[in-house]
């Protein structure tokens, strides 16, 4: 039970950063087309500027500044990048940002240094909230969960119930018919592309202390987002949360599992294994894969359903 | 999407073989001979040793020109954009390094990277039935998902991928075909060539094929080519499975070359250096990976003995390339072909001249802030010390890098400038010509 609960937990926690991460990209992509590769490069960005600025000044002015720092760079990629890139269509802007990642990357490097930075939990979140079956449960893993809700929280109210929302949602299916009822579709681009980095970068200072902050913070996180995109549906951002969730939690469930193939068919009398391929693939712990499980899931919800859990179309 | 892609001209390019074979034949008897005389130019004479460093970068430039070309199929013939290249670059080096090892080795070694190709085009038979369901975006995205996959899976079994360590081979356990001593590099880079050169005329061969064609007709408009009554999803999977063969051929050459096949074989980032070297070359028309394989290698090899954030400059010029030129090198050079033919490159000379000046103030102002940067971080604490075309600035004092950055900042405003004049001479200049042509 208490095994459970952990499991649970933690992968709540897990699932709500990737979707603070996949709501940015999927909105961007859904509604301007454009893969931004350099999504997850804003998310480590977000928290080395918050290792940065809580050095200086406090965890909660990072908070405050290092998203939105980084939604000012989310910007300034979109007006002086990808709008120029646009008249050579949508891969030329996917290359755009695929570019932006080497450059983040060195960068990163260049200004902190090659190894982790010590980006910790701030004291005055550091301790536990409450004990769960004997174990404690950090206090800061409640205020991410509480973070992220309120994030959520936000975003849906921004979506359905401002106007600007009402504009967004328009332009994520009908940008033409949009841009013909005299909005400014460029400048909502903008904002939405800006917004999306916003949320990345947030989710870099949350999520950069509770895990770790280094310079291959954004190459593991990346892939995973993208499995989450495809997986929720394009232009979905309930099947982005749904897919956010489960993915966190067959990730940290995942690693707990001992079973093999090889031992599902024990109880049968049928020993499966060998010095092979096959056979390793048949006897390797369920715990040790769990980094393929994504990817295996991806490619599979592509094959069955191009769509994804909840997706509007066709990816 | 395809506007990314410039359209090849087919049949003025047909009309200008058709007429001059020897100009048709021309760049790849000089493509070989130089390759064949290279290594020999490297050559330490007193000794008589050769200069194993280059040998071996100038056939890492082998392997990746067949890489990046069968890159290219994909993404300038058929204008699929993917991210899994590697794997079946590194598929054929796996498997070619266990048929090195398999005792006794049926295949003779020059054959070997043949092995590899229809290795990799087992493994892109099998992913492309699942890719090319979609196309743009989505297929890039799925391939991105097979990527990770294979990586993911080279490092978690031991058995065929050998995990992190990889697989380590030996080539003189195969046979030689022609009795051929393959211990030194010299003989491994001469097999490199005739195996790059078959390769790359393969796939040449393949271009003009009813295939290609199709594959071309597709990326163009694939609901017409839909209508005329092909099947889309068919040429792109046939395209997308010998693009695998080719890729597996090259995978074989890696395998034979370096006797070891690590995960970095598949890996993410050199599925990406293949999506470099063909757009940075130019994907518009054959010759462009082969430009950008040799460049991006030799930026590679080269620039990242002279500095460790050599990836930075590469990105840039990415950047850089996707913005101003999506046409890459080839194109660029190809769009002054009708200058040159009118005999008016001269008239470009000083606007290119005016250009290169605030170009080098340019660069040489980001080189210097690059490389300060790296220094003041990472440089500093290997104990180092920093010196750039023969400068040795103080990293820590303010002033070389105001110095540095206004010349930067100054050099991009006058490179404006020059460059709006350069466009308004060139536009003249192509006015002109099409004026001038007969009709």
């Amino acid at each position: 039970m208490q095994l459970l609960t952990d499991t649970l937990l933690s992968g709540l926690v897990y699932g709500m950063l990737l979707f603070m991460l996949a709501s940015g990209l999927t909105l961007i992509f859904s509604m301007m087309g454009v893969l931004n590769f350099a999504h997850a490069s804003i998310y480590m960005l977000g928290a080395y500027f918050a290792f940065t600025i809580s050095h200086y000044i406090g965890f909660w002015a990072a908070l405050v500044l290092a998203p939105l720092a980084c939604g000012l760079i989310g910007a300034a990629i979109e007006v002086w990048g990808l709008r120029r890139c646009h008249a050579n269509g949508h891969i030329a802007e996917l290359l755009f940002t695929f570019g932006l990642v080497f450059i983040f990357q060195r960068a990163v490097m260049m200004v902190w240094g090659t190894l982790a930075v010590p980006y910790q939990v701030p004291a005055s979140l550091n301790f536990p909230l409450f004990q769960l079956y004997g174990q404690n449960f950090p206090a800061y893993r409640a205020f991410m969960l509480l973070v992220t809700a309120l994030m959520l929280l936000s975003i849906w109210l921004l979506l359905k119930k401002t106007r600007i929302g009402l504009i967004i949602q328009a332009a994520l299916t009908h940008p033409d018919m949009v841009s013909a009822l005299g909005h400014d579709v460029p400048r909502v681009f903008t904002i939405v592309f800006a917004g999306g980095c916003l949320l990345a970068g947030l989710a870099g200072v949350i999520g950069g202390n509770y895990f770790s902050t280094d310079s291959g913070m954004a190459d593991a996180m990346g892939p995973i987002v993208f499995v989450v995109v495809v997986f929720g549906g394009l232009g979905s951002l309930a099947g982005c949360f749904v897919a956010s969730i489960f993915m966190g939690m067959v990730q940290t469930a995942a690693v707990m599992v001992n079973g093999s193939i090889a031992s599902l068919f024990a109880p049968f009398g049928i020993a499966l294994g060998g010095d092979s391929l096959l056979g390793e693939i048949l006897t390797i712990p369920l715990a040790r894969v769990s980094p393929l499980l994504p990817y295996v899931l991806m490619v599979l919800i592509l094959f069955f359903r191009p769509r994804g859990l909840m997706g509007a179309r066709d990816a | 999407m395809t506007a990314a892609v410039p359209r090849p001209r087919p049949t003025a390019m047909r009309a200008a073989t058709r007429n001059r074979p020897i100009r048709a034949v021309a760049p790849w008897i000089a493509m070989l001979l130089i390759a064949l005389v290279l290594p020999w130019l490297f050559r330490d004479y007193t000794t008589g040793r050769d200069n194993g460093f280059m040998t071996a970068m100038f056939g890492q430039m082998g392997m990746m020109i067949v890489f990046a070309l069968s890159y290219n199929m994909l993404m300038g013939e058929a204008g699929l954009l993917s991210f899994c290249h590697a794997v079946f670059f590194g598929f054929g080096g796996y498997c070619v390094a266990h048929l090195l090892n398999a005792v006794p080795v049926v295949v003779p070694l020059e054959l070997l990277p043949l092995a590899g190709g229809v290795c990799g085009l087992g493994l892109s038979a099998v992913f492309g039935g699942m890719a090319t369901k979609q196309r743009t975006t989505a297929f890039a995205m799925i391939t991105f998902g097979i990527g990770e996959l294979a990586v993911t899976a080279a490092i978690m079994f031991q058995h065929f991928f050998g995990g992190e360590s990889g697989i380590t081979t030996d080539r003189q356990n195969a046979a030689s075909l022609f009795g051929v001593n393959y211990a030194h590099g010299l003989a491994v880079y001469y097999l490199i060539v005739a195996w790059t050169l078959i390769a790359a005329l393969g796939m040449f061969y393949l271009r003009g094929t009813p295939l290609g064609r199709m594959a071309n007709a597709c990326r163009d408009n694939y609901e017409r080519a839909q209508f005329v009554g092909y099947d889309p999803r068919m040429v792109r999977f046939i395209q997308f499975a010998l693009s695998g063969l080719f890729a597996g051929i090259g995978g074989g050459l890696y395998s034979i070359a370096y006797e070891i096949v690590t995960y970095d074989a598949v890996n993410a980032p050199l599925s990406g250096n293949a999506l470099l070297m063909a757009f940075i070359g130019g994907v518009g028309s054959f010759g462009g990976p082969v430009i950008g394989a040799i460049l991006i290698t030799a930026l590679q090899s080269g620039l990242s003995l002279m500095s460790n954030s050599w990836l930075v400059y590469v990105g840039l010029l990415f950047i850089v390339m996707v913005t101003v030129a999506p046409t890459g090198i080839a194109g660029i050079l190809r769009a002054h072909g009708p200058i040159v033919r009118a005999g008016r490159l001269g008239t470009l000379a000083i606007p290119y001249l005016r250009m290169a000046v605030p170009g080098l103030i340019v660069l040489t102002g980001l080189v210097f802030l690059v490389e300060m940067l790296s220094f003041a971080t990472i440089g500093a604490a290997e104990g180092k010390t920093f010196s750039l075309f023969g400068f040795a600035p103080n990293v820590y004092a303010p002033m070389p890098w105001i110095v540095a950055l206004a010349g930067f900042a100054a050099g991009i405003v006058w490179l404006r400038l020059e460059g709006q004049r350069f466009f308004a001479v060139w536009d003249d200049l192509m006015t002109g010509l099409a004026a001038a042509a007969p009709r």
